[in-house]
């Protein structure tokens, strides 16, 4: 396996604090890797950093190449995506017309509609909603239509940002069942999450992020069993 | 008033309000693009009708002046720009947007004026030499500033509106122009002589909104626009680049202005200073329809053209006044029937 994405001692200031320290991870091309931690522990910060909406010391390398300075626009149109906290769906826009927007960055447009029936095929409940206005949308459907519009980009390195937050347990168990099938699509997933159990399940390997610095990081079929996170994050027992 | 007369007041309103609805259009466009309340909108059209005044005179406008000096002030802010962030290898494309492009649409009109141009030629030429203007000011005004609060945004657009004025004084001088009817044509309603120009007014703003409509429903760019007036956040994640979406914007609503110009030309006097009576009771109708909304804009912006038609009437002097007292019970009852959200308040 080779190496997809990695951060070397990134650093992240918000005014003069420092809300992420030094971080360095890496993800392995088809891998799932979570980040979890509690609430303030700089995870969001993390992913936005990653994406390029906040600025940050260190270095970043996807595929190969340094993106510590490229643009937002220009990482996504390198294929790096990120489905947001917020979801940032455009609310008064129809269903299709977001998961359009979501292959904006593709320069060859061949594939769009294919990879729209896709995606339909994959979340059936959005192709019967197509034509109603995101708004409208139930907290389920807005995060599979977030998911949806993120993978109309052709995503090689997907960055999901507690997409179980606010969900009833029965949707949160659907979408990591969607997340551990896109690794058998090739896609590559920097999953932060709250839901450490869930995360732990579904990914390969994991980070734990405490006010702003990584204090472990292993295997996540270790991490599940590792005493000290069954106390602090996984209900303890 | 006999009803002759309410009729004749009311079409005549109505086409008025069909121009300022072009702009009110335009407005909304910018605005929920970007958040710039782009004022200088109806200097934009008065330079339009300036323009075509000059090119029927067979004189080549200042215009063409006016679009090269900003693109050489562009380009230098675009290049200055890319090398503060290491960005040289975007240059080529920065010369053709900001340089090449703008320079060579004045030489073709420069060009295209030596050979005496039919009407219809000497219309598009006007709309050629006008559009470049606005998203050259936004490169040089509007992008250093684009995170600012909406307030830094509005104060440096009403700057930017009286630099204009200055710039247009030089550039066309002090003199009215009134343009040749596009039409003769006239036709009688209910006993109401219409007149072609009114007509058209009406049908060139219906053509104009409907165009837009289609391209905002209908394609990819379109959409993307609406997509980054509904969530600059959301939008940049997809890879739309906000500052070719404003570009776009721009282009677009000049675009509207101009025609909004070309169309207000025969019908009224227009002077280098015209343009700010028009875009304000643009705004004014922008903001009946709450700024965001296209028909709402344009509803609202024909309401106050025939408010101002029949205002006239009653008393001509003030019928400015009463067209802009408007705006008092429209905020009053915008502010009582709008839920402030603590986002807007952090806006």
């Amino acid at each position: 396996m080779s190496e997809m994405f990695s951060m070397r001692d990134v650093t992240v200031c918000y005014d003069n604090v420092e809300a992420v320290r030094n971080v360095s991870l890496s993800v392995e091309e088809g891998q799932i890797v979570t980040v979890i931690g509690p609430n303030g522990a700089g995870k969001t910060t993390l992913l936005m950093a990653a994406i390029g909406l906040l600025a940050s010391r260190g270095r970043m390398v996807f595929q190969g190449g340094d993106i510590g300075k490229m643009s937002v626009e220009d990482r996504v149109e390198r294929r790096l995506c990120l489905v947001p906290e917020k979801r940032e769906l455009f609310s008064d826009m129809s269903v299709a017309d977001n998961l359009l927007l979501g292959s904006y960055s593709l320069r060859d447009r061949s594939g769009v509609q294919t990879t729209l029936d896709e995606v339909y095929d994959r979340f059936p409940r959005l192709k019967e909603r197509q034509r109603q206005a995101a708004g409208t949308l139930s907290g389920g459907e807005r995060q599979m239509l977030a998911l949806g519009r993120a993978l109309m980009a052709k995503p090689k390195l997907l960055m999901l940002d507690e997409p179980s937050l606010g969900l009833a347990p029965l949707i949160v168990r659907e979408i990591f069942r969607t997340i551990a099938s896109l690794r058998d699509l090739g896609v590559s997933i920097l999953l932060v999450e709250q839901n450490a159990r869930a995360a732990l399940e579904t990914a390969d390997y994991g980070y734990v992020l405490e006010t702003g610095e990584v204090v472990q990081s292993g295997p996540a079929k270790d991490l599940i069993h590792d005493p000290r996170l069954i106390t602090a994050y996984l209900g303890g027992h | 008033m006999t009803s002759d007369i309410a009729a004749i007041l009311a079409i005549d309103g109505i086409a008025t309000g069909a121009v300022y609805a072009l702009v009110a259009i335009g407005t909304v466009l910018i605005f929920t693009v970007t958040r710039v309340i782009f004022i200088p909108f109806g200097d934009i059209a008065a330079f339009t009708a300036l323009t075509l005044a000059a090119l029927d005179a067979k004189r080549f406008p200042g215009t063409g002046a006016l679009v090269v000096i900003l693109a050489c002030l562009a380009t230098l802010i675009e290049i200055s720009s890319l090398l503060r962030n290491g960005e040289l290898r975007l240059l080529p494309r920065a010369l053709l947007f900001y340089l090449v492009i703008p320079l060579a649409v004045v030489g073709a009109a420069w060009l295209a004026m030596r050979a005496d141009p039919p009407l219809a030629i000497r219309l598009v030429l006007a709309l050629m030499l006008i559009t470049p203007i606005a998203p050259l000011l936004d490169r040089i005004v509007f992008r250093p500033i684009a995170d600012g609060t909406v307030l830094l945004l509005l104060t440096v657009s009403v700057a930017l509106h009286f630099a204009l004025v200055g710039l247009g004084l030089l550039f066309f001088g002090p003199e009215g122009v009134r343009t040749e009817p596009l039409t003769s044509l006239s036709t009688e309603f209910a006993g109401v002589l219409i007149s072609g120009q009114t007509m058209l007014i009406v049908i060139a703003a219906l053509v104009f909104s409907g165009l837009l409509y289609l391209f905002f429903d209908f394609t990819l760019v379109g959409k993307s626009l609406r997509a980054t007036a509904v969530n600059r956040t959301g939008s940049r994640l997809m890879g739309i680049r906000p500052a070719r979406a404003g570009t776009i914007a721009y282009l677009l609503g000049s675009l509207m202005a101009g025609v909004s110009g070309i169309l207000i030309a025969p019908v009224n006097t227009v002077f280098y200073d015209s343009g700010f009576l028009i875009g304000l009771k643009a705004f004014v109708g922008a903001i009946v329809g709450g700024m965001t909304s296209y028909p709402g804009a344009a509803i609202g912006a024909v309401g106050v053209g025939i408010l101002e038609s029949f205002a006239s009437f009653e008393s001509s002097a003030l019928k400015d006044v009463i067209v802009f007292s408007l705006l008092i019970p429209v905020l009053i009852w915008r502010s009582l029937a709008s839920l402030h959200s603590e986002e807007e308040i952090e806006e």
